[in-house]
């Protein structure tokens, strides 16, 4: 019954835990001039998904350009030198497919899902738009009213994404995760023509990129295929290497409260720097993801719903979360919607209570188990979703981990004990680096008798 | 030249031929029927099991019983309380999940193969003997009506609700099916459990079923899921009367855009002229970033980040709907192009080559669906709601490639009125005020 708050919190959805799978249908391949390919092999259907992922994103953006990451990633269906605007999206539907694209803070993608026999015509395409796009300052600034209509109708029009986007900027002091990957707006107002193409240059060329195919192809092909396609491109000699300024120690608990008109129901968010999933060690992350399941991850029987939701009703909706898929240093938050008439301050009072409770009477071994068993099946379901296995490669290689950490990734979940998960939260849990948000709706208005 | 040649090499290419969909009609040895696609490479099995009804059949005054009921299921069954009963399926790794619609109630069951009876038992329990435990009751409640609260403040809800408050007045269309702060409050246990008798009943069952399981497997795991589930003994919900003429209604709301649903009358599934109005949708504005509408109101003058428009062929009823969000300084331009469009469109229909890329689509598109059990099982569940038959997979795309450009021109005529087109306008848009055109 979880999903009736699902409005409420859609700026907080949390990725599901879908482990990769090791198997022998992943294989890999690397091209003369750097681009890395990952082939998925899946022959139930004769349908194809072909992904390029740039190991580029809104935190490589110059500062003072937010947003062009993601503003570029919109050009990109603007012309080439061989193609006309928009001609690349109607190939696609002409031949019944779907195509879309995603800008994060490491990575930009373009996918297609299309008939498993027009995978040579998608990498033509996508090829092709690597390194020519043409652009022109009038698509240029249509294209930015499109972008600023996006940032109103996804952020300027949601509380919970402006509370999300000031809440991850005061919890990013220094490192480039505290700007917003659409862009804050008065820097988007500035971006220009120049601005994509500078960024496109650099960051657009084969050994920046991975490949991904996934369904009814065999490696053979796609390995032809993409020497054809991809193969003649040109790669950026002077690629910049990725490193990004990191953030100070943090001293000081951080507080902040936004009210919005627009609120319905006030919550309590809390989130502390967690490390990520680094390649060849991802056990702290694996007992962060648990840890994460432990305290919030169901309504009826993770710590904090079982408590706060079930047998004391002062919470609506609970939840922690982790995602330790990121080029650096992520956050594990938690969060707690009261019931009505409890305070903010009384929330944020359960959830301190709750990390007490779990670093003070540990965890319930048959939970652990549980979770286990979850983290099993998952193996066995995420096999059901083409886009889905094809999505995690792609996340995971441009957050710097490999197909290898991929495949290890169910058993570094299956190693994950008691005590690691609690010594995890002990050093998580530190007062001092927490920031906690309130959102509420503003006071009622003072009556014009008491002024 | 590079161009020519590459929309020329994409046309003339035939689209590989459909996947077979294997599609067994397994009737069980007490009379419930099932389609099944066997899929045995992955050992888990997919189920979509709905029942027509849904929650049309709530009276007025207890609006949103059938919400609260179906939200209820897996808040404790047969021996578990709550928190057993979701252990129970976490131990299992099986993944139930419950929802209401307005014309349906649906279950969703996904369980691997080695925890099949397991699965179904514990599925059984929340079918046949939930518990409506009252503390379970009140909290469930508490999350409806926060629901409501937070449906109050958000700008798409706000749109829904009163478009359709327009346009079904009267009718169980016209209200949301989660109820009103007032219904909600006042519902009791006994409203739920009769809720419950009426909703899930075996002769207004269907069930799709993909993965690792046989026809003779599946029959006896089909009665004992469903076999003692009560029949309907209430008379059906009539069809819904379209009451709204054209016009605009302005709710205003404090964004810096507006959220504008717009539509007026659509076309049944059932009815000869579908698949042209199907086609019409998908060049107006049906598609993905090529559609008319797309092209005008986003690619070519940036009033939007996207729009849409869709055939909402119901059970009692049927509307052609659209939606977009612009800047409350852009709002009025962006309906005028809409309705701009719209005449366009039923005075001149679409040109060949329109019709013949929009023909590609959708007949290309639909193979593609057929990809994942859980989206097989779904199709399955979703075609014998419509009273389709197994066979219609293979003559569908048929029927999309039948339509001529005299059919569509015939049924823009019949199916695009700009002047029925009412605007529900959510925001504090310029220049813009509720009445008729």
């Amino acid at each position: 019954m979880r999903n009736v708050l699902k409005a409420a919190c859609l700026a907080l959805t949390i990725p599901a835990m879908s482990p990769a799978v090791a198997d022998d249908s992943v294989t890999t391949f690397t091209l003369d001039n750097g681009l890395e390919a990952i082939v998925i092999e899946d022959r139930r259907a004769p349908v194809v998904v072909h992904m390029l992922w740039y190991d580029v994103g809104a935190a490589d953006e110059p500062l003072g350009k937010s947003g062009i990451a993601h503003f570029l990633e919109h050009l990109l269906f603007k012309g080439t030198d061989d193609m006309e605007a928009g001609e690349f999206s109607r190939t696609v539907e002409a031949q019944g497919g779907t195509d879309n694209a995603f800008t994060s803070q490491d990575y930009t993608g373009y996918f297609q899902r299309v008939a498993s026999d027009r995978l040579g015509l998608m990498m033509k395409m996508e090829a092709d738009r690597m390194r020519d796009i043409i652009l022109t300052e009038d698509e240029v600034a249509t294209e930015r009213q499109v972008i600023l209509e996006e940032r109103a109708q996804r952020t300027d029009s949601s509380p919970n994404a402006l509370f999300g986007e000031m809440r991850t900027a005061a919890q990013y002091l220094n490192h480039p995760y505290g700007i917003p990957i659409i862009g804050w707006r008065h820097e988007m107002e500035g971006l220009t023509r120049e601005d994509a193409l500078a960024f496109y240059r650099t960051y657009y060329a084969p050994n920046n990129a991975t490949l991904i195919v996934a369904g009814d192809v065999t490696p053979e092909e796609v390995r032809a295929l993409a020497e054809e396609h991809y193969g003649p491109l040109e790669p950026t000699i002077d690629l910049p290497e990725r490193t990004r300024p990191s953030e100070p120690p943090q001293i000081s608990a951080r507080h902040l409260e936004m009210a919005d008109e627009r609120v319905s129901n006030p919550y309590v968010l809390r989130t502390y720097l967690a490390p990520e999933r680094d390649a060849g060690d991802q056990a702290e992350a694996a007992a962060l993801t648990i840890l994460a399941e432990v305290l919030g991850g169901s309504s009826a029987t993770s710590l904090m719903g079982r408590v706060l939701e079930q047998e004391e009703s002062v919470a609506l909706y609970t939840s922690a979360f982790y995602d330790g898929v990121q080029l650096d240093d992520t956050t594990f938050g938690l969060l707690v919607m009261p019931t009505p008439g409890r305070s903010l301050e009384e929330a944020e009072a359960d959830i301190d209570r709750m990390i007490d409770s779990i670093l003070e009477n540990g965890i319930d071994a048959a939970q652990l188990d549980r979770i286990k068993t979850q983290v099993r099946a998952a193996e066995i379901y995420g096999r059901d979703s083409l886009q889905g296995r094809a999505r995690t490669y792609g996340v995971a290689v441009t957050s710097g981990l490999t197909v290898q950490d991929v495949a290890d990734w169910p058993r570094a979940l299956e190693a994950v004990t008691e005590d690691d998960i609690l010594a995890a939260a002990r050093r998580l849990f530190d007062p001092a680096r927490s920031v906690t948000g309130y959102l509420s709706k503003p006071a009622p208005a003072t009556s014009e008798a008491d002024q | 030249m590079i161009r020519l040649i590459l929309a020329l090499f994409a046309l003339m290419m035939p689209l590989k031929a459909m996947a077979a969909v294997d599609i067994q009609v397994v009737t069980s040895p007490g009379g419930i029927t099932a389609w099944l696609v066997e899929e045995r490479s992955i050992p888990f099995v997919a189920m979509d099991i709905r029942f027509n009804g849904g929650a049309n059949e709530d009276a007025p005054e207890k609006r949103g019983a059938t919400y609260l009921m179906m939200g209820l299921l897996e808040e404790g069954a047969g021996e578990r309380n709550n928190q057993e009963y979701a252990e129970a399926a976490e131990a299992l790794a099986t993944v139930i999940e419950f929802d209401a619609n307005s014309d349906t109630v649906s279950v969703s069951l996904q369980f691997l193969t080695e925890n099949r009876d397991a699965s179904v038992n514990l599925l059984r329990d929340a079918l046949l003997d939930p518990t409506f435990d009252p503390v379970a009751v009140e909290r469930v409640r508490e999350q409806v009506l926060a629901g409501l609260a937070a449906d109050a403040r958000d700008p798409e809800e706000i749109a829904g609700k009163t478009l359709a408050g327009l346009a079904f007045p009267g009718h169980p269309y016209g209200t949301p099916i989660e109820g009103s702060p007032e219904t909600v409050a006042a519902l009791s246990i006994d409203d739920l459990r009769q809720a419950h008798a009426r909703a899930l009943t075996r002769d207004r069952v269907v069930v799709g079923v993909t993965g690792d399981i046989s026809a003779e497997e599946l029959g006896p795991l089909l009665d004992h899921l469903l076999g003692d589930l009560p029949t309907f003994d209430g008379v059906p919900v009539g069809r819904a009367d379209y009451r709204l003429g054209g016009g605009i209604t302005v709710v205003d709301f404090p964004s810096p855009q507006s959220v504008v649903l717009f539509g007026h009358e659509g076309i049944a599934f059932d009815d000869p002229d579908y698949f042209p109005a199907a086609l019409l949708n998908q060049v107006l504005g049906g598609g993905g970033f090529a559609s008319r509408l797309m092209t005008e109101v986003r690619e070519k003058r940036g009033l939007t980040y996207g729009i849409g428009t869709y055939l909402a062929s119901n059970d009692l009823a049927e509307q052609f709907l659209g939606q977009f969000s612009s800047s409350n300084d852009k709002t009025a331009e962006a309906i005028a192009l809409v309705r701009e469009e719209w005449a366009r469109m039923a005075a001149e229909g679409m040109t060949e080559a329109e019709l013949d890329t929009a023909k590609t689509y959708m007949t290309g598109a639909y193979p593609l669906r057929f990809d994942g059990n859980s989206r097989i099982a779904s199709i399955l569940a979703g075609m014998q709601t419509l009273g389709l038959s197994p066979d219609y997979i293979a003559t569908r795309n048929d029927r999309v490639d039948a339509v001529t450009l005299d059919d569509i021109k015939r049924v823009a005529a019949r199916l695009l009125r700009s002047d029925d087109l009412h605007f529900v306008v959510v925001g504090q848009p310029n220049d813009l005020e509720s009445g008729s055109f």
